[in-house]
């Protein structure tokens, strides 16, 4: 069953990820973008990672998303539509992400089934390896939760301290210098100068 | 068959190399910035599966993936508005018109 | 501070500040220089009756001796001994006459101050030389008067013809002051020392003649018999090689054969510079740096051979190209060289005795000769030629009268010093083998002979010319010095210089405290009243009744010998074989220097540095597209090689 599961969400947001990369329309993106998201909290689950599943969904595809949907629709777009595509710069990714790709793919085949040499090299014999999956306790809020409060109380301040400067820098960069009344075009060059030496 | 860690690895490495290409191929910056979140999310399922592959049970990874979560949202909230003050002086996100930083 | 410094301090001050300022203000200039002159010759004094002890010495450098290195000392001091006090008075004194001398004779030159500043670095430098107690800074003080005989010949230097000498004496003596360092190097890595203070100089000996005798010791088969024989004196070849080093050092600054042509240019120069350096002073300085090192020069009779030999040669040799030269200047020159050409084969016959003599009484005559030379060109307004000359002794009589005087001291008429040293050391010369003697002799006979062909045509017979008509007397300060020096010429022999010098050198040979005195340190010729004296004299008196009877009353030169009037072809030999050899050496060295090291060494690479900028410049195209793939693919490239690649 596991299996079954495993390999629809995989697929399905490897699928949905090509969708982003290959999609004309901006908008369409976004929404498989956010799909790809789905699909991943779907494999956090899997993973037992119940908590970070919710959080993902909520912050990811609800609000990042939802941000990202927003400025494409404030911004025009539609011009780029009908572009050709660039033959040249295609080619030229596929081939580093295939090179990438084959990397990986090298450095797990030479560990046996279950990363157990890789292990075995890393960690001394007594420690049981990484085969198979540990037993699991559907408490992981209440252990992430112990955790942040304890050993990572410090990156947990400041992370906080972090989206407070975010969001005065947000609030910063998009504020809109006063408009002079008389003459809105000839005010827009001297503008243009301001916003470069920003 | 038995999904392993390596199966799990496999995927994310591809979700990251589908970013990359997004990062390489496309010439919208938006789709570039989306891209790169995407990279950011592979990231996050690796570090999520080897927590859960932790002999020891340790959730250090999945905090670790709460704490990328928290600034990546941050930063795409940044990231998007630099997007915009540069579409207003600009008028483009088109990338191969913000060339100036050239010989 | 001792007093001796000043020595050397005072004319170096002088030529300082002329050099800086003085020499806009020409009277200030005479002032300074003839000053320092003045004053170095009563310390010179003061220094010969002993009142002046010698200086603590300021050491340069002082490396001990330890293994595979001999130790070395090179310091400035001052030597008093019984040849540099002779030579340092026969420096000063003739030096201060010729500055006085040339007070008159440069008074109508603009650039006067320029010429006092030149005499008194050669008063600085060729003092050096004689009071210098080590080779290394007798080489230094060597160089200085080359700079000085440089400028001074070189002082109308607008003039091609003089320029040109000067260069040639400054190349000629820099090739031979090659070989004198090569010398001075052999000298201390045999000896361990470069001190030329006679006791040094005495363990030097002692030292050379262990290893000689260690040499000798080892000698088997053929060059034992040859060793037992006493036919020749096997050498170990590196003292060879140091007396010949050193020797080389003479030939260039003493102007023998084959470096002798630049003397003779070297006239080029005002005739105050010829009669100092060119005749008393510089070219003496080959000797007396001879007679300092004698008992180096004796450890390889090889090298003394050679030395004898060369100093013969040359004597004969330049006495008659003399023969044939038709300025007065000239001639005066080429019997510069033959006299020099007298006292390194003295030096070279066991005699440095005879030598340092005839040094300091040719000193006196033969610039006695070139000052009266320089009053009669100035007084028939720089006319040099003989044959535009004519009628003299009566118009300027006391220009004549001093200028005989020095001519009959010169040819070795008695009872003038030059009779008394030009004796002994033709008597030297027979002592050690009678060849040397009778070539000496048959340049007896020519010098006496080109002397009347000059005093002759120059100063009796009909004016040849309108200025000769009209010459007019120097004033006194030009013929108080010939005064002067006509009274040295005259009592020279008198004053007891012969014994002066004998002793001297037989208390170096006391020194070394090794040797009997049966003639093999130092010659000590027999008494032979015939050979000392009589023949010389019978062939004075034939060379003065043959130029007599050639020359008197005639328009030109009877003689016509073209080979000796081309100085036996021996600049033009130089020139086309050596001087355009190095100019073409030169020149593709040039070529090469201005291509290959700087076009292609230096500018390529500039160029290159340039060239790769541009090429890396191309990778800022500022397309996001092309940097983010680039930093992937090197990414991922690096990924792959850190793990995979063994």
């Amino acid at each position: 069953m596991e299996a079954f599961f495993f390999w629809i969400f995989s697929i399905g947001m490897i699928v949905c990820g090509l969708a982003v990369i290959l999609n004309r329309n901006a908008v369409a993106s976004a929404l498989c973008f956010a799909f790809t998201i789905v699909f991943m909290s779907a494999l956090f689950v899997m993973l037992s990672a119940f908590f970070l599943a919710a959080v993902q969904i909520l912050v990811t595809a609800g609000a990042v998303m939802v941000l990202f949907l927003f400025i494409i629709m404030l911004l025009d777009l539609t011009a780029m539509e009908h572009a050709p595509r660039q033959k040249l710069w295609m080619g030229c990714a596929l081939v580093v992400a295939l090179g990438f790709v084959f990397t990986v793919a090298r450095t797990l085949y030479t560990l046996p089934g279950g990363t157990a040499s890789l292990t075995n090299t890393v960690t001394p014999s007594s420690v049981p390896s990484f085969g198979a999956a540990t037993p699991v306790t559907p408490d992981d809020t209440h252990q992430i939760g112990k955790l942040l409060f304890s050993t990572y109380v410090a990156p947990f301040e400041i992370t906080s301290l972090l989206i407070l400067v975010a969001t005065i820098g947000v609030i910063v960069l998009c504020k809109e210098e006063p408009r002079s009344a008389p003459g809105k075009e000839a005010s827009r060059e001297p503008k243009k100068e301001t916003a470069l030496t920003r | 068959m038995e999904i392993t860690l390596n199966h799990y690895l496999a995927v994310a490495a591809t979700l990251f190399a589908i970013g990359m290409m997004g990062v390489i191929m496309r010439r919208n910056l938006l789709i570039i910035y989306m891209s790169l979140e995407m990279m950011l999310q592979a990231a996050n399922l690796t570090l999520v599966a080897f927590s859960r592959f932790n002999p020891r049970g340790h959730l250090d990874g999945q905090v670790f993936v709460f704490f990328v979560i928290t600034v990546a949202a941050a930063e795409v909230a940044v990231g998007l508005a630099l997007i915009v003050a540069l579409y207003r002086v600009r008028q483009t996100t088109q990338v191969q018109d913000l060339n100036t930083l050239k010989f | 501070m001792d007093i001796a410094w000043l020595l050397l301090l005072l004319p170096l001050l002088a030529s300082i500040a002329i050099l800086v300022h003085l020499h806009r203000k020409p009277d200030m200039a005479i002032f300074a220089s003839v000053g320092s002159a003045a004053l170095c010759f009563l310390i010179a004094l003061a220094v010969a009756w002993g009142s002046v002890p010698a200086p603590a010495s300021l050491v340069w450098m002082d490396f001990p001796e330890s293994a595979g290195f001999p130790g070395l000392r090179i310091e400035a001091g001052m030597l008093f001994d019984s040849l540099s006090k002779g030579m340092l008075l026969i420096v000063t004194g003739v030096g201060l006459l010729v500055h006085i001398f040339s007070i008159g004779y440069m008074s109508h030159d603009p650039s006067k101050g320029r010429f006092f500043g030149g005499l008194s670095i050669f008063m600085f430098s060729m003092t050096g030389i004689v009071l210098a107690t080590n080779l290394i800074m007798l080489f230094f003080f060597w160089e200085g008067v080359g700079l000085s005989s440089y400028l001074l010949i070189g002082f109308w230097y607008q003039k091609e013809s003089a320029a040109a000498a000067a260069n040639k004496a400054f190349v000629c003596n820099r090739l031979a002051d090659f070989g004198f360092m090569i010398g001075i190097l052999t000298f201390w890595v045999m000896m361990g020392t470069v001190s030329i203070e006679p006791d040094q100089l005495a363990q030097c000996y002692v030292h050379g003649t262990q290893i000689q005798s260690q040499v000798q010791s080892t000698l088997h088969g053929v060059t034992a018999l040859i060793h037992q024989s006493g036919l020749i004196t096997p050498t170990p070849i590196l003292l060879t090689v140091m007396v010949l080093g050193l020797f080389c050092g003479c030939v260039g600054k003493s102007a023998m054969f084959p470096f002798h042509v630049w003397l003779p240019d070297a006239m080029e120069g005002p005739t105050p510079v010829s009669a100092l350096i060119h005749a008393a002073t510089m070219v003496a300085a080959g000797v007396y740096m001879l007679c300092r090192t004698y008992p180096l020069l004796i450890l390889s009779p090889q090298g003394m051979g050679v030395i004898a030999f060369i100093g013969c040669f040359t004597a004969i040799f330049a006495a008659l190209i003399a023969v044939q030269q038709n300025d007065i200047k000239r001639i005066l020159a080429y019997s510069t060289l033959s006299q020099l050409g007298y006292m390194v084969m003295a030096v070279g016959c066991s005699g440095p005795d005879a030598a340092m003599f005839h040094l300091t009484t040719h000193a006196f005559f033969k610039a006695l000769l070139f000052l009266a030379a320089g009053s009669v060109i100035h007084a028939l307004h720089e006319e040099q030629d003989i044959w535009r000359m004519g009628g003299l002794w009566k118009k300027i009589p006391l220009t004549f009268v001093t200028f005989a005087i020095g001519m009959l001291a010169l040819i070795g008429c008695p009872p003038f010093a030059g009779f008394f040293s030009k004796d002994y050391v033709l008597a030297v010369a027979y002592e050690h083998h009678p060849a040397f003697y009778w070539v000496g002799v048959f340049t007896a006979f020519l010098t006496a002979f080109y002397m009347t062909r000059l005093m002759v045509v120059a100063f009796w017979g009909p004016a040849r010319t309108p200025t000769a008509e009209h010459p007019h007397e120097s004033p006194s300060v030009m013929t108080i010095p010939l005064i002067l020096l006509s009274i040295l010429s005259i009592i020279g022999g008198f004053i007891g210089i012969e014994t002066y010098y004998h002793t001297w050198a037989v208390n170096q040979l006391q020194a070394t405290g090794q040797l009997p005195i049966d003639g093999h340190f130092v010659a000590i010729p027999e008494a032979n009243w015939m050979i000392e004296s009589g023949i010389p004299l019978l062939t004075v008196l034939a060379g003065v009744a043959s130029a007599w009877f050639l020359y008197n009353g005639r328009a030109t030169d009877p003689l016509r010998i073209t080979v000796l009037a081309r100085k036996f072809y021996f600049d033009e030999f130089y020139d086309r074989n050596l001087v355009v050899g190095t100019q073409m050496w030169a020149s593709v060295l040039n070529w090469i220097d201005g291509w290959i090291l700087e076009g292609l060494v230096i500018r390529g690479l500039a160029y290159f540095s340039v060239g790769m900028g541009e090429l890396l410049k191309l990778f800022q195209t500022g397309s996001l597209q092309a940097y983010a793939f680039l930093f992937s693919l090197g990414g991922a490239l690096l990924i792959y090689l850190t793990l995979f690649a063994h």
